[in-house]
């Protein structure tokens, strides 16, 4: 029975004031008795609106439900069966914006704690023994998936479940995407990422690394000579947006995907063990208050700076970063500067960063984003005296691939056209999900993308084997016995 | 994973390596670089593609031993595997047909020249590539260049091969047209590559003559896809990303200064790297 009480349970934490200084994952997790008694609170409801909120529409009761039951392993099927990451979706989805910002006992109390209920079932699957491995494909038509963030491995995952010969090609050494390069290992270690994708490859997805499709290879090469039927364009949205202010290129200054990638993929923090260097100084402000920003503070006191400072020209109600990162930030001592917004860089003869200078701002009329427009409050100029400069303000598709390939539609931000239901582009044959299409966005929306294209990628296959079925070249499609 | 098929040595700190690479071979264009990374937690550095052979499936490069990751890659040998390779990356310079092309090289600038000149040359451009070195043991790939380019011009601080002096001083020696009478004549275009001081040396030499001149730029490097913004450089009044929109830019508009002091961002870190790259070696050599 369901069991009225107020709080969600919390999750174990690290001492913020330990955890500032190293890498190692900040929350510790649910134990079995804790979440067995955390799911005892979800009542159940006949009308699940908590599965509105979930853009992959995971069975949250029923999976909730196998947990209050201690059936573990039927929980990680139902989990499964809708969504083939929960370990990280569990981890970083912003649930206060999605399932759990519907659920019913939001009304008199606080949510069912549907995210950590769901990294609680995925890391217990993790902890049971692999199961028999990959099933051989059983069609004929390869896919190329291009991208290995969360919207390209899903997809090549439901593919290999469908009989599909997969291969994932990846532009950097390692695959992952912003789950590898972005996010930090505090919030997502590397090992919970490093098991997911070692599920898919057991599963039969091929990932080739070190492939930059429309420069190592054309994507109409893919599809014309290497004999592959579709293809999946997941390559996200990777491009760094600047200020465009003076300083900018002072030494010290980076994007927020620099400082990231040096450090999460490079491991800049085991320097000279590893060999990639990364320079913070005492005082680093970033600018920007999405994931992306509470991300690099949060880093950049881990790799040794003594204030870490958020700067942002709007105010804490339109900050877009999950809330649970922002307390954390909180508690990890971050400094946060609301209505300020940077106008110049200032360095020293050498040519470093010495002070970020800026202006405060206020509240106006509602701009095209529907968020209060901040303008700048004449004479308030003010220097803030700091080391480094993160820029976090965006990112948009990276146009590598889209304009080697001709026949591809952008729109006016750069983003690839895709219908999103479908995932189908301009381009017969080409599908594409994710950051890619929507723009800088989540990786669960990511990974719904990815599902829903390998659906779509079946079904006009299938039909288009149907409908060729007359001058037959496609064999036999039955999966074979298991 | 890319297997080393041949290793030469150049000079004591500058090695060529033949290595297979049939995608990137197939794909690559003159002036293109690659990406690499010789062991896991190493840094990823970027490399010209001196040369590439398309239907052997092979691509050159040319590595001088620098620091930790450039030693590393010299140390390897025949057989080895390059733990990670990515290309081709940037694009092949824009040099209009017709004119007198001259190709400046110093250090692995000559070998960067080797398949650009070639290129030109099949293209039909009179080319000439001057290379220059401190004396006659550190010029690398003359034999080669001879062979693709129109003339070669050889230059050393010591005279004891080609022209005694700097290449830029050979440069002006075409500019103001002096030569011997049978010289390669006036440059219509220069292309320049090496280290940064000597690009802009070469644009200061071509600048007062209003000779078009491309530089190719080496800024600090990771993913080489447009992603880091870490390889950004002032052109004009524009900011490029030397990975995607480069390597080579018009000579007479980047900011040299900025891109020099952005090179040296972490040279302190990296003298530490290889100093204790140095002990290891050091110890490593002790215990054997
Ligand atoms: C620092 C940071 C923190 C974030 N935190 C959260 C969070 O807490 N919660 C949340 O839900 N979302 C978060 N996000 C957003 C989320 O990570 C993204 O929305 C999601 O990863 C997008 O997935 P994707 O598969 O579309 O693309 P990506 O994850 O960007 O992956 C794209 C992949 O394609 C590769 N690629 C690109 N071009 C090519 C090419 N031409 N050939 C081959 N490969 C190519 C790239 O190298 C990359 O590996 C965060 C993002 C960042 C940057
Ligand atoms: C497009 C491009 C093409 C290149 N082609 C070649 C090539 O064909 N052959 C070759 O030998 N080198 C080439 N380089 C330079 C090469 O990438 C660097 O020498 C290398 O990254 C140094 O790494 P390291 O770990 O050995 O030395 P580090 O320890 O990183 O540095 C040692 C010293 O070299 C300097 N340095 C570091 N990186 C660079 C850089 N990118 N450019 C200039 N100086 C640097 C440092 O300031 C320091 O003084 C190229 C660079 C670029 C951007
Ligand atoms: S995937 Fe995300 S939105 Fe869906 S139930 Fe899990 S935490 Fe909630
Ligand atoms: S809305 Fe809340 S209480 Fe109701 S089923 Fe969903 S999680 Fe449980
Ligand atoms: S190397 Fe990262 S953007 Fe050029």
């Amino acid at each position: 029975m369901p069991v009225k009480r107020i709080d969600k349970t919390p999750m174990r934490q690290r001492d913020a004031g330990v955890r500032a200084h190293d890498f190692l994952e900040v929350n510790e997790g649910y134990d079995l008795s804790r979440a067995m008694f955390e799911a005892e609170r979800c009542l159940r409801c006949q009308d699940a609106v908590c599965v509105d909120g979930c853009p992959v529409r995971i069975p949250i009761p029923e999976f909730i439900h196998a947990i209050a039951a201690g059936d573990m392993a039927e929980a990680a099927s139902i989990l499964r069966g809708a969504n083939p990451l929960p370990a990280i979706c569990g981890r970083v989805c912003p649930q206060e914006t999605q399932c759990e910002e519907l659920c019913h006992m939001n009304n008199r109390f606080s949510a069912a704690a549907i995210g950590h209920l769901e990294r609680f079932v995925a890391d217990w699957e993790r902890d049971q023994p692999a199961n028999d491995g990959a099933r051989k494909p059983w069609r004929d038509e390869k896919i190329a998936v291009i991208g290995s963030g969360p919207a390209g491995l899903v997809c090549a995952g439901q593919l290999v479940d469908m009989g599909y010969p997969v291969t994932v090609y990846e532009a950097l050494h390692a695959p992952g995407g912003v789950l590898r390069y972005g996010i930090p290992e505090f919030r997502l270690p590397n090992a919970i990422l490093d098991w997911e994708i070692d599920v898919l490859r057991q599963r039969g997805v091929e990932i080739v690394t070190n492939v930059i499709v429309g420069k190592t290879i054309a994507l109409d090469d893919l599809l014309n000579d290497m004999g592959f039927a579709a293809a999946f364009i997941g390559t996200g949205a990777g491009l760094p947006r600047f200020l465009g202010i003076p300083g900018e290129n002072l030494n010290g200054v980076f994007s927020a995907n620099e400082f990231l990638t040096r450090i999460n993929l490079m491991r800049a923090y085991d320097f000279p063990v590893a060999d990639t260097p990364m320079k913070v100084g005492k005082r680093v402000a970033v600018i920007g208050a999405g994931n992306t920003a509470m991300d690099t503070v949060r880093s950049s006191m881990r790799m040794g700076a003594e204030k870490g400072l958020i700067v942002y020209r709007r105010s804490e109600t339109e900050m877009t970063a999950r809330i649970e990162e922002y307390h954390h930030a909180i508690e990890e001592g971050v400094e946060f500067h609301w209505l300020t917004n940077p106008i110049e860089v200032l360095g020293n003869d050498e040519g470093w960063v010495t002070g970020l200078k800026c202006q405060v701002m206020e509240l106006g009329e509602p701009d095209e984003s529907g968020r209060a427009r901040p303008v700048p409050v004449a004479g308030s100029e003010f220097v803030i005296e700091v080391d480094n400069v993160v820029l976090s303000i965006g990112t948009t598709p990276n146009p590598l691939l889209l304009q080697s390939t001709p026949g591809l539609e952008t729109d006016r931000w750069g983003c690839l056209v895709a219908d999103q239901e479908f995932g189908r582009t301009t381009r017969p044959r080409i599908y594409a999900g994710g950051d890619v299409v929507t723009g800088a966005a989540t990786v669960i929306l990511a990974a719904g993308a990815g599902k829903s294209a390998a659906q779509s990628i079946h079904r006009d296959l299938s039909a288009a084997n149907e409908a060729g079925a007359g001058q037959m070249t496609i064999k036999a499609t039955a999966p074979p016995s298991a | 994973m890319a297997r080393i098929l041949s290793k030469r040595a150049l000079t004591s700190v500058t090695k060529l390596f033949v290595v297979e690479a049939p995608l990137i071979a197939a794909a690559a264009r003159p002036g293109q670089f690659v990406i690499v990374r010789v062991r896991e937690d190493g840094e990823r550095i970027p490399l010209t593609i001196a040369d590439y052979d398309a239907d052997r499936g092979e691509i050159t490069i040319v590595v001088q031993e620098v620091g930790v990751t450039t030693r590393l890659l010299g140390a390897l040998d025949e057989g080895d595997d390059i733990l990670d390779m990515v290309g081709p990356l940037g694009s092949a310079p824009e040099i209009e047909p017709g004119g007198h092309v001259v190709g400046v090289g110093g250090g692995f600038g000559a070998a960067a020249l080797l398949c650009l000149m070639r290129d030109l040359t099949e293209r039909g451009a009179p080319t000439t590539a001057i290379i220059g070195a401190r004396d006659k043991g550190l010029l690398i790939l003359t034999d080669e260049l001879r062979a693709v380019c129109s003339h070669l011009e050889l230059c050393t601080d010591d005279g004891s091969a080609g022209f005694k002096g700097l290449v830029t001083e050979r440069l002006q020696q075409l500019i103001d047209g002096d030569g011997e009478g049978d010289g390669p004549g006036r440059p219509d275009r220069v292309l320049a590559i090496g280290p940064m001081p000597m690009m802009r040396a070469v644009a200061d030499t071509t600048h007062d003559a209003g000779i078009e001149t491309l530089v190719s730029m080496d800024p600090l490097m990771i993913d080489g896809t447009g992603m880091c913004g870490g390889c950004r450089i002032t052109v004009g009044d524009e900011v490029k990303f030397a990975c995607v929109d480069g390597p080579f830019f018009d000579a007479h508009q980047v900011d040299f200064d900025e891109a020099v002091r952005r090179n040296r961002m972490y040279a302190d870190m990296e003298n530490q790297a290889a100093e204790r790259q140095a002990l290891e070696c050091q110890a490593s050599a002790g215990a054997a």
